[in-house]
Parts: structure tokens; sequence; C-alpha cells
């Protein structure tokens, strides 16, 4: 399968994050995980924090990503993100004061926004850590 | 004539004045490349945004959601990004003209400022100024779009208002900027303006996971978000262009005021020698 290429572009507002060719870019959506081969049909998703892996024959490129959406055309994989990192950007420590900060909200927390902010903020927590700590 | 002391400190405070405006100057060169460099970066993410919500819209046409159709309030919400320091020429008066000479109702509106400058002008002309964001205007932060974006989208939500728009300067560039105002909600999206014929071939082909209208109001959100975000950064650097003109004009003008006093001074000195030698002959021949 390996053998065709198709183009991906990463792009935050600070930055273009990510541009190049890989066959096979897996991530995940609001709708679950979904990894993208060449020939895709044309999808538009959101993107649900999770680990983005950009496969390239052997060698694999991961990367946090947060939150943003994504458009799957016929030729080329467009990913709009709010907020996206290599391993080596995230700040384990601040990634880990975020956890707990975010789970003393989801206990003490009323109101609904409330818990959803906080369970966002508890995954990108997670999400972090373990990028972090599996590099 | 002045007499030559008063010349002499008059051109000593035009000197540290001319020196001031010059250093100010430079500091808001670096902070224009700075900003520059910013926006040019942050280019790429909405063009694409832009060009993602309109094809999405253009293809779910009739597609009728809160964000797209106008509350029934008669409030209109505006966003107006100044700066929090003053010595840049017009550039926060123009920006606040947007508002106060854009036919706009004063009652009806409701301002979120972003910068002191424009917050104090609104605040004396008696518009009510909801929030303030002033700090931000230091080193804008996505997250601080994201702020503002959620305060502004709950009081359309809550019908508090029922329009919400940017007031803000379009950073064209080093010497061009453009006082702009953009209604960003209710979302109109341009007519036409499906900028690549292949997007067309793409859409009628495109699926939406989940339903385009939830993709919708997902999507609607981070537009706002994102198109806050850019007018902070550009606004920020029209800041600093439009300072640094200014204070390239201040420190012309310091010059030129310099060469004049510099040019009365030595002719109130020659005229002093003059005088005095007048004096001594005048005196010398009394004498004799």
């Amino acid at each position: 399968m390996a053998d065709k290429l198709f183009k991906v572009q990463v792009i935050c507002p600070e930055r273009v994050f990510y541009e190049g060719e890989c066959d096979l870019l897996e991530l995940k959506t609001t709708e679950g995980d979904i990894g993208i081969l060449a020939g895709h049909i044309p999808l538009t998703a959101i993107i649900a924090p999770g680990a983005m892996k950009i496969k390239n024959g052997a060698e694999t490129k991961v990367a946090a990503l947060h939150d943003g959406f994504i458009e799957v055309l016929t030729d080329k994989v467009l990913i709009l993100a709010e907020s996206c990192e290599w391993p080596d950007e995230i700040d384990l420590n601040r990634a880990k004061e975020a956890k707990v900060r975010a789970e003393r909200r989801l206990k003490g927390a009323d109101g609904e926004i409330d818990v959803k902010r906080a369970e966002f903020a508890l995954r990108k927590a997670l999400l972090r850590i373990d990028l972090c700590e599996n590099k | 004539m002045a007499s030559m002391r008063d010349i002499k400190r008059r051109k000593e405070s035009v000197t540290s004045t001319g020196q001031i405006t010059k250093a100010m100057k430079l500091v808001s060169t670096v902070k224009l490349q700075h900003a520059k460099s910013h926006v040019e970066e942050a280019k790429p993410y909405f063009q694409h945004l832009y060009d993602a919500i309109n094809s999405i819209l253009s293809k779910s046409e009739g597609v009728s959601h809160p964000l797209l159709s106008g509350g029934d309030s008669k409030k209109k919400a505006i966003i107006l990004v100044t700066s929090n320091r003053g010595l840049a020429g017009g550039y926060n008066s123009n920006a606040i003209k947007l508002i106060t000479k854009g036919g706009f109702e004063k009652d009806d509106v409701v301002v979120y400022a972003v910068g002191r400058k424009g917050k104090e002008a609104l605040v004396n002309l008696g518009y009510d100024v909801r929030k303030d964001y002033s700090e931000v205007m230091n080193k804008p932060l996505f997250s601080d779009a994201v702020e503002i974006g959620r305060e502004v989208m709950q009081a359309f939500k809550d019908n508090e208002v029922g329009e919400i728009y940017l007031a803000y300067t379009i950073f064209k560039n080093t010497v061009v900027h453009i006082p702009t105002i953009k209604r960003l909600l209710p979302f109109v999206p341009e007519e036409g303006d499906v900028r690549e014929k292949k997007t067309i071939e793409d859409l009628t082909l495109m699926n939406y996971e989940p339903e385009s209208e939830e993709v919708l109001s997902e999507i609607i959100p981070k537009y706002v978000n994102g198109i806050i975000y850019g007018a902070l950064i550009e606004a920020l650097a029209s800041e600093n262009g439009a300072r640094m003109q200014a204070m390239d004009n201040a420190t012309n003008n310091a010059e030129e005021m310099i060469a004049d006093l510099e040019l009365k001074y030595n002719r109130a000195r020659q005229g002093s020698i003059t005088q005095e030698l007048t004096e001594i002959v005048a005196g010398a021949s009394a004498i004799n």
C-alpha cells in the first residue's frame, strides 16, 4: 500500500506547522480515530485532541494535535489547527499541572460549559503527558 | 530679536526632544519587524480558514444556523482594536472614528475595547464600554482572541446583541494602514468567491463528519476567533508602522528647527559682537 504519497499541510495561526508528503496520516476526530491514505474521499471533520502520526516510508513523525479541523481534498490534506506541537516542544511540568487543575475543576464544577472546558483541558493535558513520556 | 540665551535654551530643548523621537522611531522599527513577520506567518491560516468556511457555506445552502441568522436585538457589539500608547500619528483617532462616524446609534453600541486609547476616548464620549482587554495589545496571543471571541459570541447567543463588528487597522504594508470595520456575525459568505475551479469539484463530493450543520457550528466560532486574532496582530503591526512614521516626521521637524535656530543663534551672536564693537568705538571717540 505504502507507495502512494499525498501532500499534507498542517497550519497553525502562528506558523505553518508542517508541510510535506506522507503515505499514511493518522489522527483523531470527534467521531473517532481515522487513518488517511492517498485517494481518500473528500472529507471535512472536526479534530479532537489526539496524537497525529505522519508516516512517510520508515519515518514516522508524531505531534500533539489539540483543536481545529481537517479538510481532505482529492490531492492533498489540509489541517487547520488551533494548537499543535511536536513532543519536544511540550512542557511536561506544565502539562502535569494542567492535568491536576482540570481534575480539580471537574470535581468541583457546576454548569455544563465548565465541565466541557475542563474535560477538554484534561484531555489536552493527558495527551501532552503521554507524548512527552513516550517520545 | 530673542536673546542669545533664549535661543540657546530653545535649541537644547528641541535637540533633546529630537533625540527622544529618534529613539522611539528606532524602537518602533524593531517592533514593526517583529509584528510584520507575525502577520506574514499567520496569513496562510486565515486564507485557508476563509476558503474552507466559504466552501462549506456555498455547499450547504439554506442552512439555518443561529450564528448565521442575526438575532432580533438592536444592539451591536463592536470590538475596537487600538493601541495602549499614543504618539502614533492618526492611528488611534482614525480607528475611533470608525465608530463615532460610522453611522451607529450611540445607545445601540456595546464596545469591547482592546487598547487603552480607544477605550478612554469612547468612555469620554459616553459609549457603553462593556469589557476592556487592553493588556492584550502588549503581546497578542491566540488564546486572547479565543477569550474575546467567546465573550462576544456568548452575548450574541444570549441575544444581548444582534450583530458583531470588528473595527481595526489593516496592515497593508509599512506605510499603508487602512482603518476598517468588518461584520463578523451574522456571517455572510462572499458571493462567487470560490477561488479555484477545482474546489467546486471537491465540494460536490465533500463528506462531513459529523453533519455539515454541526461542522458549521464548530467552524464558525473558530473562524471568528481566527479573524479576531488576525485583527490583533495586524493592528499591532499598523500601530508600530504608524508610530514609526510619526516619529520619523517628528525627528525631521526637529532637525529642521535646530538648523533654523542655529542660524538665528549665529545671527544674534554676530549682532551682539557688532553692537559691542560699536559701543567701544563710540566710547573711545567720545574720550578723544
